[in-house]
């Protein structure tokens, strides 16, 4: 056992915190090959396959790359700003993360007294700190455009900051018909009221009751990490590589790294609220977080999948999507839900 | 701990606020004030009212304040360092001064009436409103009038930001 100056439960608490931090980075350079595998696939030609096993090490040697890189900076530009821009983006995609529960609580096999909760913190307002954070990243992106002093960096932010305003709006209706069913806006115990079966088959997810608000949700998510078919801020042919085209090495590479952390946080956010996170027949609770792994894993293949299928909309077409079909639709489904939780209790 | 976690964010929020009026290049104007409002958000979070600095956040620190970026960012002020520093004028200069003057004399005021006392007493007094269903019961019930009216005000601005928009077509 430990010896008793070392409280056991506040070191579950750090080492959990640190690997949760590991699995993110982690996350991030496994996105970077299933996006280069899923692509070449969908292309029909192999994708990375000198760099280790079939590839998987070829992030890896991305990132040396890009470390050995040289720093550059416009003259021009605003010196402060323009390396504090990645800063602001990184620590936001790893922040929103930390409310979200992955897994039931565990002793680890009676080596703790309390019982850990497999999460970094349970905030009782969870959903709304998700939904703080993602607004704040949002500077990442604005300032990095801004800072550039670079007509394409400064368009790529611009069209970036309206993109989030608009979509933003849809995201927290939708969110807000989650909270309505579940009464509550922790995401630990919007993911406990999902737990259970209906007529012992369909499992009791939201997403049963409520397809349009994770439609919604997903379709709002897409647009709030700058994804295809809603990738307007870097639109290549347009802007070069919109807010970070003045950006080279480790800056880049943050920025590179906070939208793939930003993906796993938004499937890891929609599991928790429609799709009953680390509920699911067969395994035992305790392997629950297996489960919120395969759902998370399914989401973000469908990302991947998303952007190699679809082309990227006009500008003006995102903008009338965003305002005069899923935001009124987002509307009717809160004011539905809102009718049926009445109605029914 | 409370305590000094208090004097840092209050210190932060201060000193970020002064920021924003000394600054001569807006965008940095901006950045401070989003500074200063994710500072008065831990005070929230002080006073046992997490929802209310959640809020804080998302709807000042982030929806209102990237459409002032946006703002800032299209009219592509650079600094402020081509206006002439008299732009105002020694009257409005004047007037500016005899309204923070009362602004300062109010809060003081306000602050007297207050007492020392509500200061130091602890969280158990001030009714912890931090569940939702509590938030929306006071806000129909006790403050029904002020959530109307409030509501009434944001309809004439939008009413407002549609006319003078339209004004050119």
């Amino acid at each position: 056992m430990l010896p008793d100056f070392i409280n056991p439960t506040l070191v579950a608490h750090l080492v959990l915190i640190f690997i949760i931090f590991q699995i993110l980075v982690l996350s991030a350079a496994f996105m970077v090959w299933m996006e280069r595998k899923v692509c070449a696939y969908i292309q029909d030609r192999p994708g990375p396959n000198r760099v280790g096993p079939a590839g998987l090490l070829q992030p890896f040697a991305d990132v040396i790359k890009l470390l050995m890189k040289e720093d550059l900076k416009p003259r021009a530009a605003d010196t402060f700003v323009f390396w504090l821009a990645p800063i602001i983006s990184t620590a936001t995609a790893f922040a929103a993360f930390s409310v979200v529960p992955f897994g039931s609580e565990t002793t680890l096999f009676g080596l703790l007294n309390e019982p850990l909760r497999l999460e970094v913190t349970d905030v009782n307002v969870a959903v709304l700190v998700v939904f703080a954070i993602a607004s704040m990243g949002i500077y990442g992106v604005v300032l990095a455009g801004w800072s550039s002093n670079s007509k394409y960096s400064l368009l790529g932010g611009l069209r970036s900051a309206a993109q989030m305003i608009s979509y933003e709006l849809s995201y927290g209706l939708a969110l807000a018909a989650v909270v309505m069913l579940a009464g509550s806006l922790s995401l630990r115990e919007i993911v406990t009221n999902q737990s259970g079966y209906w007529w012992y088959v369909i499992p009791k997810w939201y997403v049963f009751l409520q397809p349009v608000g994770f439609l919604i949700f997903m379709t709002a998510g897409v647009a709030e990490t700058n994804r295809a078919p809603f990738d307007f801020p870097e639109a290549e042919q347009e802007l070069v590589a919109g807010y970070h085209t003045e950006y080279s090495s480790m800056a880049f590479a943050m920025f590179f790294l906070a939208e793939y952390i930003n993906m796993v946080t938004v499937s890891a956010v929609a599991t928790s609220l429609y799709l009953g996170g680390w509920f699911g027949p067969l395994l035992p609770e305790w392997l629950g977080w297996m489960w919120f792994l395969a759902k998370v894993l399914f989401l973000l293949f469908f990302y991947v999948w998303m952007r190699w299928t679809l082309p990227r909309y006009r500008y003006d077409q995102l903008m009338e999507f965003g305002w005069k079909w899923l935001l009124p639709v987002a509307v009717l489904n809160l004011i539905a839900t809102a009718a049926l939780v009445i109605w029914l209790g | 701990m409370d305590v000094v976690a208090f004097y840092i964010f209050a210190a932060i929020a201060i000193l970020a606020s002064l920021g924003v009026v000394g600054q001569r290049n807006p965008m940095h104007s901006v950045m401070l004030l989003i500074v200063s409002f994710g500072a008065l958000a831990g005070l929230y979070v002080l006073l046992d009212a997490p929802f209310t600095a959640v809020t804080q956040i998302i709807i000042y620190a982030g929806a209102i304040m990237v459409l002032f970026l946006f703002v800032v960012m299209l009219l592509n002020a650079h600094t402020e360092d081509d206006i002439p520093k008299t732009v105002l004028g020694p009257r409005a200069i004047r007037i500016g001064v005899l309204l923070s003057l009362l602004l300062g004399l109010e809060v003081a005021y306000a602050l007297s009436k207050l007492g020392i006392t509500s200061f130091t007493t602890d969280s158990g007094t001030i009714a912890k409103i931090s569940s939702v269903a509590q938030i929306g019961v006071q806000l129909f019930t006790t403050h029904a009038f002020a959530f109307e009216v409030t509501s009434i005000l944001i309809l004439v601005s939008m009413v407002g930001a549609v006319v003078i928009a339209g004004r050119k077509h």
